[in-house]
């Protein structure tokens, strides 16, 4: 039960179940799908974007608790940065779940999202986590279409 | 535990012991092993199958005139001849072993309907189709300008058959079924199935890949034109697999891959191939895995099919009464006759979370859409938890799924 508490942390179930944010964007300047179609998980990312700064995030989708908080507390983490300092969370993100449990990770820019340290030992969930993020970094890419896991 | 089916007994205890797998203990807790419908365990006899080849037999087939190829040959053919009794065949030469269920479909659809297809010609298949009966007939009515018809399911997840006597007609070309659904469990009636296609005569392809082990096969009592299994469902290595088909049908099928054995005589002006059923199986195939597909049909025949289909049918009706039991639950298909395993959606918690939860709790049941996409669309689910079931499944083991499902309730309130 102590790991499937690591994993599922009440902070990542109350977002899991209500989801922050969760609603389409008429006026989003960048709107991506992001699809794991190993689960069938799939979620669209809005995304507005003024002078290079992030000033609004939402996102629409269904999934596990895992992909639903991960979306819902990044639209939450990244309002009101710098598209560079939020590529910079993606790559500390991405980091923390894809390295060595117990590595030292970044906490001043993860900030809430160090929640999500525990899905690390979960390898088969990594990519429920990773689903709004990698929808994220298409997003401020510029891509089009759709994003998957795969 | 030791459990009445009709007049015999089980002893499920002595089968368990025959499965050397089952002693793992995932995170430490004993295993619940209730993804059969995924793959199943192996039994010692068939692994041992696997090494004695290779330590006692290991030869390439057909060709070589020394005492291992022999011996390899003999052994090899010999589980077609015993495949075609499984089967109820007609003959060895009905059989032709394939990778699995997935390539049987492929070859049926390459080899028998592509060169007969054309525009406006119809496929029929049902709303219960996992992926691999629908795809190859996509890739057919692209190529061919067919139309591929779908019959819808009612809300319990079976055929609805009247619906699938009227799309039968005059521009129906064939028929491709599953005998039992592997995301709702649902036993179709294939016989009456095939009876109304013939009316028409539409040939009939069964997928097996979910039957086989549950029920026991008799193609010419089905009256069907192909039947595919993958033996890696009935306790056979995985990369192995068998299509029957009808003598008359290989007699006039093309051939699915070139190569060696698949040949009579090649001249580069000119091929000839070989006699059927050899002429669907070019290159050296799956040797091994049919050897010891062969031990597994010995295997499953020597307990009964009839007595593994009693046992697991009784054991799936005690977790569909449990599990059904348990508050927001909403069992997916719920058919009259099913077989093998159920589905179910956990309100307010997403399938994956179930079966992450499940897994720490030492049992392994599949989440996801079950490569039946459609299925889900059809209730209004992205994805469920499926548990199946094999004979060395107990009620302890369904308890054990059971008391998971509550520890789901506690991490999620």
């Amino acid at each position: 039960m102590s790991d499937l508490r690591d994993l599922y942390q009440d902070v990542i179930l109350d977002h899991g179940r209500k989801p922050r944010n969760f609603h389409a964007m008429e006026d989003a300047s960048r709107q991506l799908e992001g699809f794991n179609p190993l689960c069938g998980d799939r979620l669209t990312l809005y995304l507005k974007i003024e002078d290079d700064r992030v000033t609004d995030i939402s996102f629409e989708g269904a999934g596990c608790a895992i992909s639903m908080a991960s979306a819902s507390l990044l639209s939450e983490t990244l309002v009101g940065k710098t598209t560079a300092e939020a590529e910079v969370v993606f790559q500390s993100f991405h980091e923390m779940l894809t390295g060595e449990r117990g590595q030292p990770f970044d906490e001043k820019v993860l900030g809430k999202l160090a929640v999500f340290a525990g899905v690390c030992e979960f390898p088969t969930r990594v990519k429920c986590a990773t689903l709004a993020w990698h929808t994220l970094n298409g997003a401020l890419k510029g891509d089009h279409g759709k994003v998957t896991t795969e | 535990m030791t459990v009445a089916s009709g007049t015999e007994r089980l002893d499920i205890e002595k089968i368990r012991e025959d499965f050397p797998i089952l002693k793992q203990r995932p995170h430490g807790k004993p295993l619940v092993y209730l993804d059969n419908a995924a793959t199943t365990q192996k039994p010692q006899v068939v692994i041992d199958a696997l090494v004695e080849y290779y330590t006692e037999s290991n030869a390439n087939i057909h060709r070589g005139v020394h005492f291992l190829s022999q011996k390899a040959t003999e052994a090899y053919e010999a589980v077609r001849g015993k495949t075609a009794s499984f089967l109820g065949a007609a003959s060895p030469e009905e059989i032709v072993f394939v990778r699995g269920a997935t390539e049987g479909i492929n070859l049926v659809m390459h080899s028998y309907c592509r060169k007969h297809f054309e525009p406006g010609d119809e496929v029929l298949i049902t709303g219960m189709e996992h992926h691999s009966n629908i795809v190859p007939w996509q890739l057919l009515t692209e190529e061919t300008g067919a139309v591929l018809r779908v019959v819808p399911l009612n809300d319990r997840g079976e055929v609805e058959l009247k619906a699938f006597e009227e799309m039968l007609g005059p521009k129906t070309r064939f028929v491709a079924l599953p005998h039992v659904s592997n995301a709702l469990g649902t036993v179709n009636p294939v016989a009456e199935m095939v009876a109304k296609a013939h009316e028409l005569s539409v040939p009939v392809l069964i997928d097996g890949a979910q039957a086989v082990a549950h029920r026991s096969v008799d193609v010419q009592a089905l009256d069907c034109d192909f039947y595919v299994f993958s033996g890696h469902k009935l306790y056979a290595p995985t990369g192995i697999g068998v299509l029957y088909a009808r003598r008359e049908h290989l007699e006039s099928m093309d051939p699915f891959q070139g190569g060696g054995d698949m040949i009579a005589s090649v001249t580069f002006e000119k091929t000839t191939y070989n006699r059927v059923p050899h002429k669907f199986e070019a290159g050296t195939p799956n040797i091994a895995g049919t050897i010891a597909m062969g031990r597994a049909i010995d295997y499953v025949q020597e307990i009964g099919l009839e007595r593994i289909g009693a046992y697991e049918d009784e054991l799936l009706e005690y977790a569909t009464a449990r599990v059904g039991a348990l508050p927001g639950v909403r069992l997916i298909g719920t058919a009259a006759d099913r077989a093998s395993g159920l589905s179910f959606d956990l309100e307010g918690v997403h399938p994956h979370d179930v079966g992450t939860i499940l897994d720490r709790e030492g049992v392994a049941v599949r989440a996801g859409h079950h490569c039946a996409q459609p299925v889900m669309e059809r209730f209004g689910v992205t994805a469920t938890v499926r548990a199946s079931f094999a004979f060395y499944n107990t009620r302890e083991e369904v308890d054990a799924l059971v008391a998971a499902l509550e520890t789901v309730r506690e991490v999620f309130g």
